[in-house]
């Protein structure tokens, strides 16, 4: 993972992905969901759903073992988990926080 | 967050059999994890699962059996994971030489036992090198073995001296290799005795220090014994034969992978049973399970007058519970509905304790979404002695190629994720909603009695996934339709690998995945051929593809977004005015519990090349697919730009109809998320009219006729 690996003035690809997380997007917008879901970069993250309709963000391990569960931040919706580890990998390469309107 | 941590079920645990009949017994296995060692239990009949917020959720309905229903108490059931042979019956040994082939998938990951006898083990040490373990002593060659290369393992141990020899000659190749040779001495009168365990070391309850990798020809000389196991011999079953006068024959235990290929395989022959003494190896592993062997914890006799349906028992003690999923089927003689739903058993089991979401790895550049799990899931995790399931590797990174259903079964549930078993619930549950009479009929139950089972139906409905089918289920499948029978493919992606059950391990079945396809591991050069000799891999490859069967195949997958279909100008023939009748609509499905859309997951499209009936109607094809839908990698030739959904027409999902010359019919849906937006609307929607229309012309006994008949 390499600060510097995505554009954080490209903030209109992020506020794309944020309206639809699941679905086309614009070939600029993949180009850089392929970027950020790169082994070296996806930061092996998951979606665990704590009970029916409740989802937190995980981290897959090596070796067989559960994932690690971060249970600070509680969602019930999968658009908003996949939009939580979108903004984790954007700070993570571009050094910067996401920042939308 | 607040409130307790997450947590998985305390209790599991497994059926005797993945389907059963009103009136049968059913032995149920419980292993309690939770320390109060107590657990409620109750049979569900279940008719819907967990959709998400745009499905209906779920339904269950309790069936009250006095020797099961309430509370009881159990204990923590032990797993005996990984594989061995063993060999009962050894007479009383002095000094002894053993010799062995070995080829290590692990050398260097802890201590792995080769041949045991008692206090006497020929080991691969921490190290990886070859050593022979005589009482608390230890004489070691002192190298490391090479993964994945072949060596003759030589060694003795004198009791009357405590001498000890070790020889280890590496198979020839091109590289600087030299064979190795050591003396030592232990202590004298260290006694080698029986059993004799191949790949593991005797533990106080079962088996310790498994092996990893291939061992073929082991001989144990002792006084005039000289016993000489040859595993090219029986390779179908469980037995490994001596071929000394002794006659010590042995038996593998949790199915160790045999039909593979051996120190003597050159690449001149491909199939075990053209060359068995090529393949004279027996793969193991030290994650291998064939029967997790727990203790009866209950039984229960099901009510003569049970429904036909999808049942589970439901166990619970602290967590969510733990759903023991099985099909109840109509007794032999009994009446029967004129629709049957074919539970993909078979399938399901495939997928059982699947683990692969869970590792590390790029999943969502092949998925296009984060993996989602659920607590249920995340508990497996902790737990390797469940057994992986076929998409996963061993802790050695070779396939798994086998599944039981003799262990807890983490996907025969209506909860977590939204697939197989959970997804078929949604049709149980629009049938139910509808009205219509039906039984509900297995995999399992199609392998053993064949087109027998079909006959009586006046239509036979798939659940949405039918991907693993053995030989004998599509003969019997042909056989329905050749016989004027109706069938309904209401998914995506079926009747794609090869499966098998070997003869020797009730309960399991067997998964090659050779030389192209879709594949979560790949099966190693010369092993394509199951342990019944069948050539494993696609259907598509073996000349049995899905689209002359049913008249499409898989095409695509993409798991982040589902979308709709449009209707085609074939749609307007009059031979499927039948199916349309009531619907104006252009667009079908473009709505749905998962993914929004009817066409969505694994999608399959009609292609006359690999078998589509020419005069089969092609009366609505799905279009709009996200970048995350990719062209299966058996339709390139070599890699290409321009596959994903956004880019390659063909990326597609085909509703298909054709008659067939017996009189009867095929509606092939295309999608595995189709059956989820049946319940759309309050199940009024057009992919509900559609089904409803094939149903109602498919149980009418009215025959059809293909054009020009």
């Amino acid at each position: 993972m390499s600060v510097g690996s995505i554009d954080p003035k490209r903030t209109d690809l992020a506020a794309e992905y944020r309206a639809r997380p699941f679905g086309r997007h614009s070939p600029e917008l993949q180009a850089l969901l392929n970027v950020m879901r790169r082994a070296e970069n996806c930061q092996d993250l998951i979606l665990v759903s704590i009970e029916p309709g409740k989802w937190v963000l995980g981290q897959r391990l090596p070796d067989g073992q559960p994932p690690r569960l971060f249970t600070d931040e509680v969602f019930t919706r999968l658009e908003d988990g996949e939009w939580a580890a979108f903004k984790r990998r954007w700070r993570a390469l571009s050094g910067q926080e996401l920042k939308l309107p | 967050m607040t409130g307790a941590t997450p947590s998985g079920p305390t209790v599991v645990g497994y059926v005797d059999r993945v389907y059963a009949h009103p009136g049968d017994e059913v032995t149920l296995r419980v292993s309690v994890l939770d320390p109060a060692r107590r657990y409620r239990a109750q049979l569900a009949r279940l008719i819907c699962g967990e959709t998400g917020p745009k499905g209906p959720g779920l339904k269950e309905e309790a069936v009250a059996i006095d020797a099961l229903t309430g509370e009881h108490r159990g204990e923590e059931q032990p797993t005996g994971i990984g594989s061995c042979a063993v060999v009962d019956g050894l007479p009383a040994l002095g000094s002894i030489a053993l010799s062995v082939h070995v080829w290590p998938t692990l050398p260097g990951c802890g201590v792995q036992a080769l041949l045991s006898l008692g206090a006497v083990r020929l080991v691969l040490d921490e190290a990886g090198a070859v050593a022979l373990v005589v009482g608390d002593e230890t004489v070691a060659s002192g190298r490391k073995l090479r993964a994945r290369w072949w060596y003759r393992v030589d060694a003795s141990y004198d009791i009357a001296t405590g001498a000890v020899t070790l020889g280890v000659k590496p198979a020839a190749g091109f590289h600087d290799e030299q064979p190795v040779a050591v003396t030592g001495r232990v202590r004298a009168g260290i006694e080698a005795e029986g059993p004799l365990l191949m790949a593991a070391a005797p533990a106080a309850a079962g088996a310790r220090d498994h092996f990893y990798g291939k061992l073929e020809a082991p001989v144990l000389r002792s006084g005039t014994l000289e016993a000489r196991w040859d595993f090219s011999r029986h390779i179908e079953t469980t037995l490994i034969e001596d071929l000394s006068p002794a006659a010590l024959h042995g038996r593998t235990i949790n199915a160790p992978k045999r039909a593979v290929t051996g120190a003597a395989w050159d690449g001149t022959v491909h199939c075990w049973t053209q060359n068995p003494s090529h393949y004279g190896a027996i793969h193991f592993h030290g994650d291998d399970l064939s029967d997790a062997h727990w203790k009866e914890s209950l039984r229960f006799r099901l009510p003569a007058s049970l429904r036909s349906g999808f049942y589970a028992v439901k166990l619970q003690a602290s967590g969510p519970a733990f759903y023991v999923g099985f099909i109840v089927s109509p007794a032999p003689g009994a009446k029967r509905a004129r629709l049957a739903v074919q539970a993909s058993t078979v399938t399901y089991l495939a997928y059982a304790n699947y683990r692969r979401r869970m590792t590390p790895g790029p999943f969502e550049l092949a998925m296009g979404a984060l993996p989602t799990v659920d607590m249920t899931d995340v508990m497996l995790a902790a737990h390797k002695e469940f057994g992986s399931s076929t998409y996963d590797v061993h802790r050695d990174g070779f396939g798994v190629a086998h599944a039981t259903a003799r262990r807890p079964l983490f996907n025969f549930r209506p909860t977590g994720r939204f697939w197989n078993f959970n997804m078929d619930l949604c049709l149980i549950d629009w049938l139910d909603r509808q009205g219509i009479e039906y039984d509900v009929i297995s995999d399992h139950e199609l392998q053993e009695k064949g087109v027998a089972l079909l006959q009586p139906y006046g239509c036979v409905m798939s659940g949405s996934h039918p991907e693993y089918n053995t030989l004998e289920m599509l003969r019997a499948t042909e056989a329905y339709l050749a016989g004027g029978g109706r069938f309904m493919y209401m998914g995506g992606n079926g009747f794609y690998w090869r499966v098998t059950f070997p003869p020797a391990h009730p309960g399991m079945i067997e998964l090659r995945r050779a030389e192209d396809g879709t594949r979560a591991w790949e099966e190693m050069p010369g092993q394509y051929h199951h342990a019944t000799g069948e050539l494993g891999g696609l259907w598509r490859r073996i000349g049995r593809p899905p689209n002359a069967l049913v008249g499409i195949g898989f095409i695509a997958q993409g798991f982040d977004a589902s979308t709709y279909y449009r209707r085609t100008a074939a749609s307007r023939d009059q031979r499927a005015a039948f199916l349309f009748k009531g619907i104006e609509d252009e667009i079908l499905g473009d709505f749905g519990a998962w993914g929004d859309g009817a066409a969505g997951l694994e999608i399959d499209c009609y292609d006359q090349r690999l078998g589509s009936p020419p005069h089969a109607l092609v009366v609505a094809s799905s279009e709009n697919h996200s970048n995350a839908f990719l062209l299966v990698n058996e339709e390139m030739l070599s890699n290409t730009h321009g596959v994903d959904g956004t880019l390659n027409p063909r990326v597609k999902a085909d509703i298909v109809f054709f008659e067939t010359a017996g009189g009867g019919a095929v509606l092939s849906t295309g999608a595995i998320s189709f059956v989820a937006s049946l319940a759309h609307d309050g199940y009024d929607n057009n992919i509900s009219r559609l089904t409803r229309n094939a149903v109602d012309r498919f149980l009418d006994p009215a025959p059809f006729k293909p054009p020009g008949a």
